[in-house]
């Protein structure tokens, strides 16, 4: 079927689709080792919802930029270089504190986003966005949920709880970062620019937080790269994980 | 001198389409989860179905494709394809009567209406498949499958599987 070329559309949907590509991947190296069996499952199942989001939005990418690539060529088939994620979703897992504070970051921003982009003049998006957040609203209660355990738990659960806080922090400074792509997209009416979720984002953190006992950080810096495809040295790695059965046996189907 | 047999109209495609069974939950039908919207002939002539999927890249959508593609061969359209739809999202809503006394009977608690709170009162639960008591708890939001959560019956101290509500 011709579809119409789209260079911006597709470059949105390669982010937002390497966003839950990368996480899917980090959340996947916690099964059996989780605290419980529920938890195992859960993270899984959240892993595998990020999976879906992949699959639809980098199929997207690959028909919108005229390649014809298939969500697998974009997955296994491309240099690291070519990786337009945020740094936040490539760190590696550290401990389950770091983890959750990474989950309820991302699970919150995900959800504002999301829940924009079902107003978006692009009614794919707009419908695959509507899909979206549903999913990512049980991502968010999960953290939430754990974050509060965590922060009213022990002193060393709520040491590791505030650490990992810590951590993500400056990370999350990327997901709110104008350029130009979203600039345009802004303008035409495909999604609102990132730094408008700033605000909603920051309130309800701060709200969990706050159930948590725990401190909003105040980082003296801020990350930034990954969307322009410079990343920290974790991306590699978790990349020659991700595809190793892929390089075993290419071209493999089962 | 033997007729040919009639050829099934889009009435009658919808109707075949609709009786594949969910690969994951084969005890319901694509018409019990509301995922077929419709079946219409595209302007190349070729008889197209509309498809709202569950959750988003689902693995068990090319299973869910290749299945109706059997049967529109089957009504003589080895042409036919399946289209995917997002907009509007499918939501569990969109299951049917038939399809939730079909969970139930298999004890997979049907889901209650989407964007209602979560119970968080014991007795207020969703029903138990088992004994039908209301006594019941969530134990974990995310279960065998990404469309099921796991709940527990204080009553009969079973667990067992409820379709979450999205």
């Amino acid at each position: 079927m011709p579809v119409d070329l789209d260079p911006d559309g597709a470059e949105y949907a390669l982010r937002l689709g390497d966003d839950a590509l990368v996480l899917c991947q980090r959340l996947c190296a916690w099964v059996t080792h989780a605290p419980t069996i529920e938890e195992d499952l859960a993270l899984s199942n959240i892993a595998l919802d990020l999976l879906g989001h992949a699959r639809v939005l980098l199929a997207r990418s690959g028909r919108l930029d005229g390649s014809g690539r298939s969500d697998d060529d974009l997955a296994y088939r491309r240099s690291e270089r070519t990786f337009r994620n945020a740094l936040l979703l490539e760190l590696p897992n550290g401990d389950f504190g770091m983890t959750i504070a990474r989950q309820l970051v991302y699970a919150v921003y995900a959800g504002l986003l999301y829940t924009d982009l079902t107003r978006s003049h692009d009614t794919e998006l707009a419908g695959f966005a509507g899909r979206a957040a549903k999913e990512v609203e049980y991502h968010r209660l999960h953290a939430a949920r754990w974050a509060v355990l965590l922060g009213r738990g022990t002193a060393e659960s709520r040491r590791r709880m505030q650490a990992g806080v810590a951590l993500v922090w400056p990370y999350a400074a990327e997901l709110f970062e104008p350029d130009e792509l979203t600039q345009r997209l802004a303008a035409n009416g495909t999604c609102v620019s990132p730094a408008r979720l700033r605000e909603p984002w920051e309130t309800d953190v701060a709200a969990v937080l706050a159930e948590a006992g725990l401190d909003v950080p105040t980082p003296s810096w801020r990350a930034t790269g990954g969307r322009s495809g410079l990343h920290t040295e974790a991306l590699g790695p978790l990349l020659a994980e991700f595809r190793s059965v892929y390089h075993q046996y290419p071209g493999g189907t089962w | 001198m033997v007729s040919a047999a009639p050829v099934p109209g889009t009435e009658e495609i919808l109707a075949r389409v609709g009786a594949v069974p969910d690969p994951e939950l084969p005890m319901i039908t694509l018409a019990d989860l509301g995922v077929i919207r419709a079946v219409e002939t595209a302007a190349d002539g070729a008889v197209e179905v509309i498809v709202t999927p569950t959750f988003l890249g689902c693995p068990a959508m090319p299973v869910i494709v290749a299945g109706i593609r059997d049967v529109l061969a089957e009504c003589g359209h080895p042409e036919g394809r399946v289209r995917q739809v997002l907009s509007p999202a499918w939501t569990t809503d969109w299951i049917g009567a038939e399809g939730r006394r079909k969970l139930a009977e298999h004890g997979i608690a049907p889901p209650g209406e989407s964007g209602a709170p979560l119970p968080v009162r014991l007795g207020l639960g969703v029903p138990c498949p088992s004994c039908g008591s209301h006594a019941t708890r969530p134990q974990s939001p995310f279960g065998a499958t990404r469309c099921q959560s796991v709940l527990v019956c204080t009553a009969c101290r079973e667990s067992f599987a409820h379709f979450k509500a999205v």
